[in-house]
């Protein structure tokens, strides 16, 4: 189990991580989710021992690692560039910490490996003929081999483009799941968060900001920024939000963060108010709409309905897509 | 554009100026001493080059040169490589100043190192009971004394510029630092690590001085065969065969490291962040940088030490008199004026070979496009390392045979000395330069065009960034080899306008303490010289010239 | 290209060497060229001296020892380096003379100097090649403070420096490597004979001889006397450095006189000079009684005009041989390199 209590980490003088304490769990994967600069990837580097803490412990299993080098704590870090040794092949990258740990069978445990990230028969080629998601397949492989404690996945898939990064992402969290493997990934992309974790911490300004298992984090932002930064469209306070919580049938809050798909058009509903402007995309039809006493909100409609600027419709509301939010934004 | 031809004639074109350099300022000398040795009285007699060959004496040169370079290459090697990592990736006070005093040896002449030296291992030394003196452990030892720096500097500037990542990786894998160094860093440092090798290895083999003044002339060298046979016997023929043996050697000498330079995907990093602080893990180079640190050290203190003593006593006397004719000394002119004349030299050798090398580092690293182009690119790499492989006996006298007549009537010239220099620095500002230029990925320079960024103005942007640390290495090299210059310089200096060393050179060899205090005083003051134009170098690496 | 820029800039401003002047180019007969070693040094005054008198420029090219001058001088002898020359040695003259290198001049030599001719010079008559203008002898020297302080009686001659007595205290350049080593290989030739040196050099070693490569080192490194303060008291080296080693009006060395051997230095016009008059011009200012009494302070060796007035210190203790042991020219020139050869495997063994 990996806990971090109260690390900080300076950068040159200024702190780039703020008292950053979180809890890792055998067999989960932990996204951390955070902006770019937002400290998360010199935390990564922190725990793989790649950077010096100035203050807090890292712990493994409650050992404070801070006196053991990179190539003892028995992790692996993959790159977000997968840094594939250019000099070796596929089948010697991958077979990079086995060979160095004089593993027996290592020829079998890289097919094995390459099996499992969808690449056999890649072995003799050489990491500049492939394209990026393989890099990165063969990446994920190298790091997989030794079976590390824990594996550090520094913004996996974001080289990506979109189609492959989806992709890869369900391989992503299959091939943990099937290898039991402890990972701790960091990434600005909430989908790709949701898509891999089971748990999830984001971070803002150096600082951890919120952390717990990924629905209940996603159910219940502890502000308006992160509801905004887990892809909620909009935040709302005061008179408005108890209107739409109300309208909800949920119980009263400061604030509530809304999906864009919260308010679906129906024949009749507990809101209505009127279309501003849409917009029709391959699965469904994105509104803006004013709805009376609230002001403007997204909203999505069928595809079969049409309904237009100007037009009066009637919205329920999906509680599901809404999380009351303890502090105003 | 596009033709068929471009291509070629690009390459001629870039070529073309350091190819007419070294032709009249090499190829022809040394043609003219060869065909001296094989044509023996008007006719070719090439048997009898050949029958010097078959003498035992010869192969035990020939044998000793080989393995005295190949110990001092390895040794340069050993310490080198982890000194050059901790001065180079590794941040702590007075590394600036470090780096610039390992430099110092390069410039030193060997009479004065020679001394200083049998000061501390000599019978009589504080070493002596070593037992060094004479031996060729000596030898190497003062091969390794002039040579480290070449394999720090070389070696610490690619090592500057690789991607720190990939290390990570593995060290994130599970790989031990010795594990990661071998498998990841050494290969990416490899090109520069077999050019800086080789270029240890040519200066070894031709090493003169080092191996008669601490061998005791128990040992023999292919270079002071060549000495002893041109300037004392005159015997051109057996000089020619040496002088064969010496050509055929770095041609295969060549022809190895250009094997071994070759990488699959070298790739640079344009910047990499600040460098961390010196830890624990960081105890091999830190160790090799004291050993090398007492190896370089330990012979200039002692030179530091001499020039002070007066008399007894100790004083500035030495130094003071530096700065005048004087009435009953060797002195041939003012020291200041032969400092002023060195650095001037210096200074011309420096563009000279910069310039040179810069087009030869440009023209070998373009990526060939036909298996021909790329046989012509490596055939004019090897070409100019042959300066350092061939005796600056032959050279010099070969000079003075063929460079006598138009159009290159260069005897008299003013050029010749810098020329000279500029010569024997461009191996080391090519293959410094050649490194850096050949990481830097041609798609950026294909971007830079195609945004129409001319071929001038692509080099300014895309690769002068990535060169400048390596040009300024570079040129610190050029500065330093033109600085400390004695052999090919002592045969084309004039009288009027001697250099530092042939002035240190001069006194050394002249009775009376008072010129044996001066010469060590001269040479402190050049080691000095030389240790503040390169903390000056160091000091204009500006982070931010990459940004016009 | 921009990396030039700088360099052009340094060009310009004359941080450059290229930039001085380049003291007169090509072939003019106000100037007279002396091709010379590196060995060579006069006072400016008495330069500017000869430049009056005579009307040229003095153009000195000086480098290497004398083996390289020879040696350059015969490589370059059908487009000489310059009108004259200087400082090729008996030891090397023969092979000048042979390679017809010099054309004949002769000097009014000064009082005492024509017992330094070359032999073989101006056989039957003819015009002299080469005209003597200093000496130096190269003999064993002794640090006679050391042999006092260890109650030890130093050295008088060759034979003495294979006596066990002497072990381990003698160091001398080699013969390969350094000019006065050749003349300390040809002392023992004169002494014990073609066929009698290489037995006293193998004695010579047993008994703990060290070679170093060149003087300094010998001198300055390893003899107790030199700048390194060694630690052996018996050198290899002239018969004036006794002057050099001068305190509180007493010499701590001296030099043995029965171990020398006589180095002349000589002068001659360049056949095929392009200033024959200034070449001849200038061996008759190298005879000058002004430029021998400079000789000894400028160049460390002794005039061959016996009238001139030496430097106090040298009159005291740099003391000459009278006898000094002697190779025919013509020997040294025809056996150099089988005798190099037999002395290197000797001592290397």
């Amino acid at each position: 189990m990996l806990t971090l209590d109260g690390v900080t980490i300076a950068y040159d003088g200024r702190p780039a991580v703020v008292d950053a304490s979180l809890a890792l769990e055998d067999g989960h994967v932990l996204a951390v989710l955070g902006p770019s600069g937002s400290g998360k990837s010199t935390m990564l580097r922190a725990i793989a021992g790649l950077e010096p803490t100035a203050a807090g412990r890292i712990c493994w299993d409650g050992a404070d690692l801070a006196a053991v080098p990179t190539h003892k704590r028995g992790f692996a870090l993959m790159f977000q560039d997968g840094q594939l040794f250019g000099h070796l092949t596929v089948a010697r990258n991958v077979g990079y910490a086995l060979r160095l740990r004089r593993t027996p069978g290592a020829a079998s445990r890289v097919r094995e490996l390459l099996a499992l990230v969808g690449l056999s028969g890649y072995e003799d080629r050489l990491p500049a003929t492939l394209s990026g998601g393989e890099r990165q397949r063969v990446a994920l492989a190298r790091s997989l081999a030794v079976q590390p404690r824990l594996l550090l996945l520094d913004e996996p898939l974001s080289a990506l483009d979109a189609g492959l990064r989806e992709r890869l992402a369900a391989d992503l969290r299959d091939i943990l799941r099937q290898a039991g493997t402890t990972a701790l990934m960091v990434t600005h992309d909430q989908e790709e968060a949701f898509a891999v974790a089971d748990r999830l911490a984001v971070m803002r300004d150096g600082r951890i900001v919120q952390q717990g298992d990924i629905a209940q984090v996603w159910r219940a932002p502890a502000d308006a920024e992160t509801a905004l930064f887990l892809g909620y469209a909009r935040v709302l306070s005061g008179a408005p939000a108890a209107a739409l919580l109300r309208a909800a049938e949920l119980p009263a809050a400061p604030a509530v963060a809304v999906r864009r798909s919260a308010l679906v058009v129906a024949a009749s509903g507990p809101l209505s108010g009127t279309v501003a402007s849409g917009r029709v995309t391959p699965e469904q039809i994105r509104l803006v709409v004013d709805v009376d006493g609230i002001g403007e909100l997204d909203a999505v409609a069928r595809l079969d309905s049409h309904p237009g600027a100007g037009d009066r419709v009637a919205l329920v509301v999906d509680a599901s897509r809404l999380a009351p939010t303890p502090y105003a934004g | 554009m596009m033709t068929r031809w471009s291509r070629p004639l690009t390459l001629a074109g870039l070529a073309a100026v350091p190819l007419v350099v070294l032709g009249v300022f090499f190829v022809l000398p040394v043609l003219g001493m060869l065909s001296e040795g094989f044509w023996a009285d008007g006719k070719l007699d090439p048997g009898a080059v050949a029958e010097v060959l078959a003498r035992p004496r010869v192969h035990r040169v020939v044998w000793f040169t080989v393995w005295s370079a190949l110990a001092g290459t390895a040794f340069s090697l050993l310490l080198g490589i982890p000194a050059a990592h901790l001065l180079h990736r590794r941040r702590f006070p007075g590394r600036r100043a470090l780096r610039a005093l390992l430099l110092v040896p390069f410039v030193l002449p060997t009479v004065v190192v020679g001394v200083a030296f049998r000061e501390l291992i000599g019978e009589a030394g504080p070493l002596g009971f070593l037992g060094l003196d004479g031996s060729a452990g000596a030898i190497v030892a003062g091969l390794v004394f002039f040579n480290v720096a070449v394999v720090i500097r070389a070696v610490g500037a690619a090592w500057e510029s690789i991607d720190p990542r990939p290390a990570e990786a593995a060290a994130a894998l599970g790989a031990s630092p010795a594990y990661v160094f071998r498998t990841v860093t050494l290969p990416m440092l490899r090109p520069a690590i077999v050019s800086a090798a080789s270029v240890v290895f040519l200066f070894c083999a031709t090493a003169f001085g080092v191996v008669l003044t601490l061998g005791g002339l128990r040992y023999s060298s292919v270079e002071t065969e060549i000495y002893l046979l041109t300037t004392n016997l005159l015997d051109l023929q057996a000089a020619a065969a040496l002088s064969i043996v010496q050509l055929l050697a770095i041609t295969g000498l060549l022809f190895v490291t250009s094997r071994l330079r070759a990488v699959p995907d070298p790739t640079l990093a344009r910047s990499t962040g600040r460098p961390p602080r010196v830890s624990r893990g960081d105890w091999p180079g830190v160790l090799s940088t004291l050993v090398v640190v007492v190896l370089v050290g330990l012979p200039i203190g002692a030179l530091v030490v001499g020039s002070l003593q007066v008399g007894d006593g100790y004083g500035l006397a030495n130094y003071r008199a530096l700065t005048t004719e004087g009435s009953r000394n060797a002195l041939l002119v003012p020291v200041t004026d032969a400092l002023t004349t060195s650095l001037r030299t210096a200074v011309d050798a420096t563009w000279m070979s910069l310039s040179l090398g810069l087009l030869v580092a440009v023209a070998v690293t373009r990526r060939s496009r036909t298996r021909a182009e790329r046989r012509a690119r490596g055939l004019l790499d090897g070409l100019f390392m042959l300066p350092l492989g061939v005796s600056a006996v032959t050279l010099g006298f070969g000079f003075l045979i063929t460079l006598d007549r138009p159009p290159v009537d260069f005897r008299d010239s003013l050029l010749l000395v810098p020329v000279a220099q500029a010569l024997v620095a461009l191996p080391l500002v090519v293959r410094t330069l050649a490194p850096a230029l050949g990481g830097v990925d041609d798609r950026q320079r294909q971007a830079a065009a195609s945004l129409g960024a001319g071929p001038l103005r692509t080099f300014v942007t895309v690769d002068l960034p990535v060169m400048w640390k390596p040009l300024l290495a570079a040129a610190g090299f050029a500065f330093a080899v033109s600085l400390g210059e004695f052999g090919a310089t002592s045969f084309l200096a004039r009288e009027d306008h001697p250099t530092m060393p042939i002035v240190i050179f001069h006194l050394i060899g002249h009775p009376g303490a008072m010129n044996y205090g001066m010469a060590l005083a001269a040479s402190v003051v050049l080691a000095a010289t030389t240790a503040l134009v390169m903390l000056l170098v160091e000091r204009l690496r500006v982070p931010s010239v990459g940004s016009f | 290209m921009l990396a030039l820029a700088p360099a052009l800039v340094l060009v310009a401003t004359g941080c450059s060497a290229i930039g001085q002047d380049s003291g007169g180019d090509g072939p003019s007969f106000d100037r007279v060229v002396l091709v010379t070693h590196d060995s060579f040094a006069l006072p400016k005054p008495l330069i500017r001296q000869f430049e009056q008198e005579s009307g040229y420029d003095l153009v000195v090219r000086g480098s290497g020892d004398a083996g390289v001058l020879t040696n350059k001088l015969v490589l370059t002898k059908d487009d000489p380096l310059g009108d004259v020359s200087f400082g090729v040695d008996n030891t090397f003259a023969s092979r000048a003379l042979d390679e017809g290198v010099f054309a004949p001049y002769d000097a009014q030599l000064p009082t005492g100097a024509d017992r330094y001719r070359l032999p073989g010079d101006g056989a039957d008559g003819k015009a002299h090649d080469l005209t003597p203008i200093d000496d130096a002898s190269v003999c064993v020297n002794v640090d006679d403070t050391w042999f006092a302080a260890h109650h030890l009686a130093p050295p008088k001659a060759l034979d003495d420096l294979v006596d066990p007595r002497y072990r381990d205290l003698f160091v001398t350049p080699g013969a390969t490597t350094s000019s006065p080593g050749m003349a300390f290989l040809l002392t023992t030739i004169a002494a014990y004979g073609e066929d009698g040196w290489q037995d006293w050099w193998s004695k010579l070693m047993a008994n703990g001889a060290k070679l170093d490569d060149g003087w300094s080192q010998a001198y300055e490194v390893d003899f107790t006397q030199g700048g390194g303060k060694g630690d052996r008291p018996i050198v290899l080296s002239y018969d004036s450095s006794p002057a050099f080693t001068v305190s509180d009006g007493k010499s701590s060395t001296s030099a043995l006189l029965d171990t020398c051997f006589r180095q002349v230095e000589y002068a001659g016009v360049l056949a095929g000079a392009e200033n024959p008059d200034g070449a001849e011009a200038l061996i008759d200012f190298l005879l000058t009684p002004e430029v021998q009494a400079a000789l000894p302070d400028s160049m460390y060796v002794f005039p061959v005009d016996s009238s001139v007035e030496l430097p106090a210190e040298w009159a005291r203790f740099a003391v000459q041989p009278t006898d000094p042991y002697a190779v025919a020219p013509a020997d040294i020139s025809a056996h150099r390199d089988e005798w190099l050869r037999e002395w290197s495997d000797l001592t290397s063994r």
